[in-house]
């Protein structure tokens, strides 16, 4: 099982996921913006970052080309929670280095199932 | 799980509504200056917060309100539609709607679809290029979807990554693993690609796949496992019995092109839409709120919205008084002090283990610290109920903005001491007295532009509300720079309605003061903003309700400033304990003026029952608490007992007792809770001793007395009579 870094400003999304992921057995830290996600991932490696895109502070895309630009980062999956109408935002998160993306409403079965698909 | 899945739903309810008032208070500052990017970026994380939110919790009405809302701030966001009045007007009344739509669905009652489709009418018409990109979003998927997805009973894929594949975190196994959840599959790999040992990097991919799937799968499914790397990786898919699949889509899928992979027929979103892999579209709709939510949880919310409005579950009900939000700082500070009390009782307990005379002296200061540890402690636990007034004075921007347009009144807001702290329930219930007074300050106290002009005044006014903590007490004013209180008019209507007596001679103080007085309204006209019937003597009852006072300053033509004074907490009392034959009453500190030992002849009787009593110059009725209570008093004689003159609203009763007993800092309890309410009791408490002491409702009582005796009366009375 992995640990997980769960990257969301809106605290209930953000429990949805920790919920979600820790049922299926993962170790999920929570950071509610790109600038405390950031520091979190460089002083622990986590196995899988899953991020919103807009949030205060530091954007997702932004954490998303930092966090790529850091050794232990240059493989590790990094998705990127998305609403349906983030069809420029999805692309921005890929060309800053995003694995994949997830859309918001999330199915919790499908989370864990993708997951469990990339560090398992 | 289902207890986890409310209380999800309690944050989401209470983060909409802070992120409505993010959107307010950010709309607000918009209206004024030029937009800043940072400005409206923040107003469209929280609609878009929201409505991710919305989308997650199972809120489809709210989720596609607020798309709109957003897609309109965003057209403002990137410059294509102008930040106009207009449009932020627009956005406010969507904030108002949005409330109402968060509200009834966390009562679990119907939205207002009315209202909610005329706005998003409105909101749609003030995009620069309506609903053509909205519909298009929408409506382009479903076509494409269907295109793709008919199974077919197996899949040839050749599946060649991009060398730089691997730098995003994608790996062809993940992708494998996908397809094997899928159906059965046989892999090939192809390492043609491969460079020479030396030459080889390991963070580039060089295999290519050439995949069998077996099962009955669309080729949508299979498309979808490939969503994120699609453009990174040469794809061919085609079925393995060409049959099943269409003609057109195979046309296109067989070219031996990389592009192969970006067939603009296939919904870009379909391989998220987490349906897609088991429903067939048409079924997308209905199949969504059940997959998303297991339907244990969601159905009632959603069953019941439709079907009894009135009968809302319980789970996400009990409303926003249910839970409430503290700094972390506060909470560290009372599980410290507990930690503390549980070493000090401790420390007692072993030492009254084996008492002897020695320890006597450490059981004395263990005490001690306990005493003092639990003082702390009670009051930490209080500090946890505190809460900015700012919560409360908030709301005000929005009601200064809306009221000075309606009233033609150019109004400038200035808020003071927000971070003073009160606890939430006084919090709670001073909300509408404010709000009533900052009408009338607008209403009465501020006058029109060209009046002001006039008077030599700027045109804009100025409202100023301000908090401030005060010995025990927090003081919150409200004042304006308008035309201050016109005595003369207020004592003429007073005179005419007989609440003054025509050769009653009353200092300014005194006249101003009569703006409390039930049924007194200068207003010329009633205009819909204050004189609605609700008068400013329900302002003084309210805050007197809540053992408080309300005041009035004034200047003619330089403004009037009230001023509310309040306990910080409705939990603890400054009381003054009272004895009346066996029972101990307690008074609020703050009620009582001063104790006298009457002289018989200092009473009389008016209208042969209530009994008044001079004291300097004024007559002052007195009330036998024995006789309200129908309790034994030591002796029924008034000079053989005390009289405590107590007042509320400037206005005096003296409560006869026996005895004047110390003063304590009492903690309150409920008496409906824990009994029922009684009339002249505001609550009880119970004593060091164990016994219950019955807590007087001063102003209660006060307004009983006055209203039975018709105090105004007094005044005639001669005391020799």
């Amino acid at each position: 099982m992995a640990r997980v870094l769960a990257v969301d400003d809106s605290p209930s999304m953000r429990r949805m996921v920790s919920f979600t992921l820790r049922n299926a057995g993962h170790e999920v830290i929570e950071a509610c913006d790109g600038e405390e996600a950031y520091e979190l991932a460089a002083r622990e490696q986590v196995e899988l970052v899953l991020t919103d895109i807009n949030m205060p502070r530091m954007d997702g895309v932004t954490l998303i080309a930092k966090l790529r630009a850091l050794p232990q980062y240059r493989h590790t999956p990094i998705l990127t929670l998305t609403t349906e109408s983030g069809e420029a935002k999805k692309n921005e998160g890929r060309a800053a280095g995003a694995t994949g993306w997830i859309v918001k409403p999330f199915h919790p079965e499908k989370l864990t199932e993708v997951v469990a698909r990339l560090v398992g | 799980m289902s207890d986890d899945f409310s209380e999800f739903l309690d944050v989401f309810f209470e983060e909409c509504a802070e992120g409505l008032d993010v959107m307010e208070s950010g709309l607000l500052a918009l209206d004024g200056g030029t937009p800043d990017g940072e400005a409206i970026n923040t107003i469209f994380r929280a609609a878009h917060s929201i409505k991710g939110g919305a989308a997650t919790f199972d809120f489809p009405r709210l989720a596609d309100f607020t798309h709109t809302v957003e897609a309109l701030l965003d057209r403002m966001r990137d410059g294509r539609r102008a930040v106009t009045r207009d449009a932020v007007d627009l956005l406010l009344a969507a904030v108002d709607a949005l409330r109402g739509m968060v509200a009834a669905s966390r009562a679990g009652e119907p939205l207002d679809e009315a209202r909610a489709a005329d706005l998003k009418r409105d909101l749609e018409a003030a995009m620069d290029a309506p609903a053509a990109s909205a519909a298009g979003e929408t409506a382009a998927p479903t076509p494409a979807v269907q295109d793709g997805a008919e199974p077919a009973t197996g899949w040839r894929i050749r599946f060649v990554p991009a060398e730089e594949m691997l730098a995003r975190g994608n790996d062809p196994l993940h992708i494998l693993r996908a397809l094997e959840e899928l159906g059965r599959l046989e892999v090939r790999t192809d390492g043609a690609g491969l460079p020479a040992l030396d030459a080889l990097d390991t963070t580039r991919c060089h295999l290519g796949f050439d995949l069998t799937l077996h099962g009955t799968v669309s080729e949508v499914q299979v498309r979808e496992v490939f969503a994120w790397v699609d453009g990174e990786c040469e794809l061919h898919v085609a079925p393995l019995d060409p049959a099943a699949a269409s003609p057109p889509a195979a046309v296109g899928r067989d070219e031996p092109e990389p592009h192969a992979a970006h067939d603009p027929t296939t919904d870009p979103e379909a391989p998220v839409d987490t349906t897609a892999t088991a429903e067939p579209p048409a079924a997308v709709p209905s199949a969504a709120p059940p997959a998303l939510v297991p339907a244990p949880r969601a159905g009632p919310a959603v069953a019941s919205a439709a079907a009894k409005p009135q009968a809302a579950p319980a789970p996400t009900g009990g409303g926003e008084a249910g839970s409430i939000r503290v700094g972390i700082e506060k909470v560290d500070g009372l599980i410290n002090l507990v930690g503390e009390l549980v070493i000090t009782q401790s420390m007692l307990s072993s030492i009254a283990e084996g008492a002897n005379g020695v320890d006597l002296e450490k059981l004395r200061d263990g005490v001690a610290q306990l005493v003092r540890n639990t003082r702390e402690l009670q009051e930490m636990a209080m500090q946890i109920r505190m809460l900015p007034i700012a919560t409360s004075f908030n709301r005000f921007p929005r009601l200064v903005r809306d009221l000075g347009a309606r009233l033609g009144k150019q109004v400038e807001l200035r808020i003071e001491g927000g971070g003073t702290e009160l606890d939430k329930t006084v919090l709670e219930k001073i909300g509408d007295p404010l709000v009533h007074l900052v009408r009338n300050s607008m209403d009465h106290g501020i006058e029109r532009p060209e009046q002001r002009r006039a008077a030599g005044k700027p045109d804009i006014g100025v409202l100023t509300l301000a908090a401030r903590h005060e010995g025990g007490n927090i003081v919150i004013e409200v004042g304006d720079d308008g035309a201050g209180l016109d005595t003369a008019r207020i004592l003429a209507k007073a005179r005419e309605r007989g609440l003054v007596g025509v050769d009653e001679d009353l200092t300014e103080a005194q006249v101003h003061d009569l703006v409390f007085r039930a049924g007194f309204s200068t207003a010329e006209q009633v205009s819909d903003v204050s004189g609605r019937g609700v008068g400013m003597d329900v302002v003084r009852r309210n805050i007197q309700e809540l053992g408080g006072a309300v005041t009035v300053t004034s200047a003619a033509g330089t403004g009037s400033t009230f001023t509310i004074r309040l306990p910080l907490t409705l939990a603890i009392l400054d009381g003054q304990l009272v004895r009346v034959g066996a029972q101990i009453y307690i008074l609020s500190l703050l009620s009582v003026v001063e104790s006298v030992q009457v002289k018989p002849g200092l009473v009389s009787r008016v209208a042969g029952h209530t009994e008044v009593f001079a004291l300097r110059g004024r007559y002052i009725p007195v009330v036998r608490l024995h006789r309200l209570f129908g309790i034994d008093a030591d002796s029924a004689r008034l000079e053989d007992g005390l009289l405590v003159v107590v007042e509320a609203a400037g206005r005096r009763v003296a409560l006869f007792i026996d005895e004047l007993l110390g003063q304590q800092q009492v903690v309150i309890k409920s008496l409906e809770s824990n009994y029922r309410h009684v009339q002249g009791l505001s609550g009880a408490t119970i004593l060091g001793d164990g016994r219950v002491a019955l807590i007087l409702d001063v102003p209660r009582l006060i307004q009983r007395e006055l209203a039975a005796g018709r105090g105004a009366a007094l005044a005639a009375v001669d005391p020799a009579a």
